[in-house]
């Protein structure tokens, strides 16, 4: 053995000799991850490339179904109204999730853990199932307008079908994942930061305002955007407890695909949703680095 | 005592209601005293803190500070600073931010803020470190920031639990003299907690022994390891020889110790004729005895020599006098030179041997 052979690495030739080798790992990381490529292609990424196709060339290739769409105010109108319901909805989620999330930290005990098991059983129960469950509770026939025919209303006010229940629906439906954004987050807090907040002179309340929320907040962006987002793709809900003033965009893409037939139509709607939503995630990895910066 | 600053009178504390975690402890620490609470694991020590700190009620006993009791006082309005193990500095803020903060709680003067937390980075070293964060500073930098942001709205006791546990040996031995310095120089009524014996010697004024939440001794360091009040003090703290002894004569010192036969102790007080007591001798006050070298006075014996730990600077001898087995301790390496067929001559003063109680 010679003294170049001894450090291969360190002469061009050892390096050209490390080469294949490298290669070879490469090959073997590929073939191991082809299935999951081939799927995700096949099952995503082949399905919304076809989208974004038919929204230029259906019925012809043009930007015809782009035109149309943001030169209707009906569509504009829907659109801002996905964005209403999508931030009201999170709103709301957050206005009442973050409270339940605190006092199942701050609390714990049994009442901590049966107010977490309710919050787990929703994630449990098919949102389908939930959706007509408010269908039943607000119908004409249903506990709540009895109860506001008992109380005196005459004639009973419309419940369902409006924007009312449309929100409360959504609210039922996505509060959980706020509660468990949020709830994850605030369990990462150290205990002893609000003890070293008391011994240096904070009062409960300003050591929750200066400790305790700054720390829970990335918990709270977490389930704002994931809140935010699914709400703009929603559509059983809106549909099925909405009012026809309601409809949000999905709605509006079921409509045009199931009932007009407007494939291109409907495409360009979707591929519209799907940038909104790019955008957003975009503007959200960016806030999560506060998550980092504070880990 | 009529200078106690900070009493605790007969503290309990029951987290179940079965087992007192401290069971009756009383302690008077002097103002400006540095005071360590050394004990095993799970002795109490941090119960005792939490509820001088106020962050836990007591079951029982009270809480004085300079003459008022703490009863029924916030911890946020107690004016005591704490510093905690995994030091707790706030993630979301900068060091300056960290240490502003009890300032800015206490709502003080906007122009006094600035100066004083330079003035308490400045005390732990750490001035141009002001603008990171947390995670941005090493262990020790943040046990630093810790410390000055304990110090810097001029509490009237800090309590630290042990501080130093997280840091490594050699940055353990610089934060000591650090903190004894800052110590020195603030002059602040110190509680500090640890479970390790040479921080409590080398740091404290004094120090109080914990044992399964009780109280075993409070003495200055040195009494308490040449003095040691109980079997347990005298075991925990350094390396000892302890034999269960009988007194045989109070006035002339005999005790009667298993194979090792009667030997002379200076002050026997611990124990009455005829009492079963504890004799301990350090290692080190024990000495080697050389061929020909006059030994009157001394408690003389042969020690069969069964092994030796080499620390460089000196050597543990470990072997046995009969069935008692006896540890010596030697300047360098001495003992090799000494050692014939395995066996060791060796003796200690009447004066070494320290006589305690046996329950
Ligand atoms: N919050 C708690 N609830 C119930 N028991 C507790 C609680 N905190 C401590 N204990 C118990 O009280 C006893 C004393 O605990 P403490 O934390 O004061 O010990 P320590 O001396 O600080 O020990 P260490 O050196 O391990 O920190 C232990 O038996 C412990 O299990
Ligand atoms: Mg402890």
């Amino acid at each position: 053995m010679n003294a170049t052979s001894v450090r291969p690495a360190d002469t061009p030739a050892g390096r050209k000799a490390f080469g294949p080798w490298r290669s070879r790992a490469n090959i073997s990381a590929w073939t191991l991850s082809a299935p999951a490529v081939f799927f995700i292609a096949v099952l995503f990424v082949y399905p919304l490339l076809d989208v974004v196709v038919i929204s230029f060339t259906d019925p012809t290739l043009s930007l015809v179904n782009y035109r149309e769409f943001f030169s209707s105010p009906l569509y504009a109108r829907v659109l801002g109204n996905t964005f209403w319901f999508a931030f009201l909805v999170t709103a709301i989620c957050l206005a009442l999730g973050y409270p339940l999330a605190y006092v199942i930290v701050r609390y714990g005990g049994t009442l901590g853990f049966a107010l977490l098991l309710v919050v787990a059983m929703s994630f449990w129960t098919s949102f389908l199932v939930r959706t007509y469950s408010w269908l039943v509770i607000l119908g004409s026939k249903g506990p709540v307008t009895k109860l506001l025919a008992w109380v005196g209303f005459d004639p009973v006010p419309q419940i369902l079908f409006n924007s009312f229940a449309t929100t409360l629906g959504m609210v039922h439906i996505l509060i959980p994942y706020m509660i468990m954004s949020i709830y994850a987050s605030m369990q990462k807090i150290d205990p002893n930061h609000l003890r070293a907040a008391a011994s240096l002179g904070a009062t409960p309340f300003q050591g929750f305002r200066t400790v305790f929320l700054p720390l829970s907040l990335p918990g709270v962006v977490n389930g704002c955007t994931l809140v935010f987002i699914i709400c703009l793709g929603f559509y059983v809900t809106p549909v099925l407890l909405g009012g026809p003033r309601d409809q949000m965009i999905a709605g509006l893409i079921g409509e045009q695909i199931e009932e007009l037939l407007e494939w291109g139509f409907a495409s360009a709607m979707a591929v519209v949703l799907l940038a909104t939503t790019m955008a957003l995630l975009a503007i959200y990895n960016r806030l999560v680095g506060l998550d980092k910066l504070w880990g | 005592m009529n200078d106690a600053y900070l009493c605790l009178k007969d503290v309990v504390k029951s987290y179940d209601g079965h087992v007192n975690a401290v069971d009756g402890i009383s302690i008077d620490v002097r103002k400006g005293e540095f005071l360590t609470l050394l004990g095993p694991s799970g002795s109490g020590k941090t119960t005792t803190l939490l509820m001088i700190a106020g962050f836990e009620d007591l079951t029982d006993g009270a809480l004085e500070l300079d003459g008022r009791s703490l009863a029924n006082v916030r911890p946020y309005r107690r004016n005591i600073g704490m510093v905690f193990q995994n030091y707790a500095l706030f993630p979301h803020m900068t060091t300056e931010t960290n240490v502003a903060f009890p300032l800015k709680m206490r709502k003080f003067p906007r122009d006094q803020v600035r100066p004083r937390v330079e003035k308490a980075l400045e005390l732990v070293g750490l001035a141009e470190f002001a603008v990171k964060y947390p995670r941005e500073l090493s262990g020790g930098q943040q046990q630093r920031v810790a410390l000055a942001r304990a110090l810097v709205f001029e509490p009237d006791v800090l309590l630290l639990d042990e501080p130093l546990g997280a840091l490594d040996k050699n940055l353990r031995e610089q934060m000591q003299v650090e903190i004894k310095r800052i110590h020195g120089e603030v002059g602040i009524t110190t509680i500090y907690v640890t479970h390790d014996q040479t921080e409590a010697m080398t740091m404290s004024d004094r120090i109080a022994v914990f044992n399964d939440g009780k109280i075993e001794q409070v003495a200055p360091p040195l009494e308490m390891y040449h003095r040691p009040a109980t079997w347990f003090v005298g075991n925990f703290i350094g390396d000892s020889n302890f034999f269960e002894a009988a007194v045989v004569d109070r006035s002339a010192g005999t005790l009667a110790v298993g194979s090792l036969g009667e030997i002379t102790a200076a002050r026997p007080d611990g124990g009455i004729a005829g009492g079963r007591v504890h004799a301990l001798v350090r290692p080190e006050d024990i000495r080697l005895i050389h061929e020909g070298e006059r030994t009157e006075g001394l408690n003389t014996f042969d020690m069969s020599v069964e092994g030796s730990v080499h620390y460089g600077d000196s050597v543990l001898v470990i072997g046995r006098v009969g069935s008692l087995s006896l540890r010596v301790r030697v300047p360098g390496a001495q003992a090799a030179a000494v050692v014939r067929d395995g066996q060791l001559r060796v003796g200690w003063r009447p004066e070494d041997v320290h006589v305690i109680p046996r329950d």
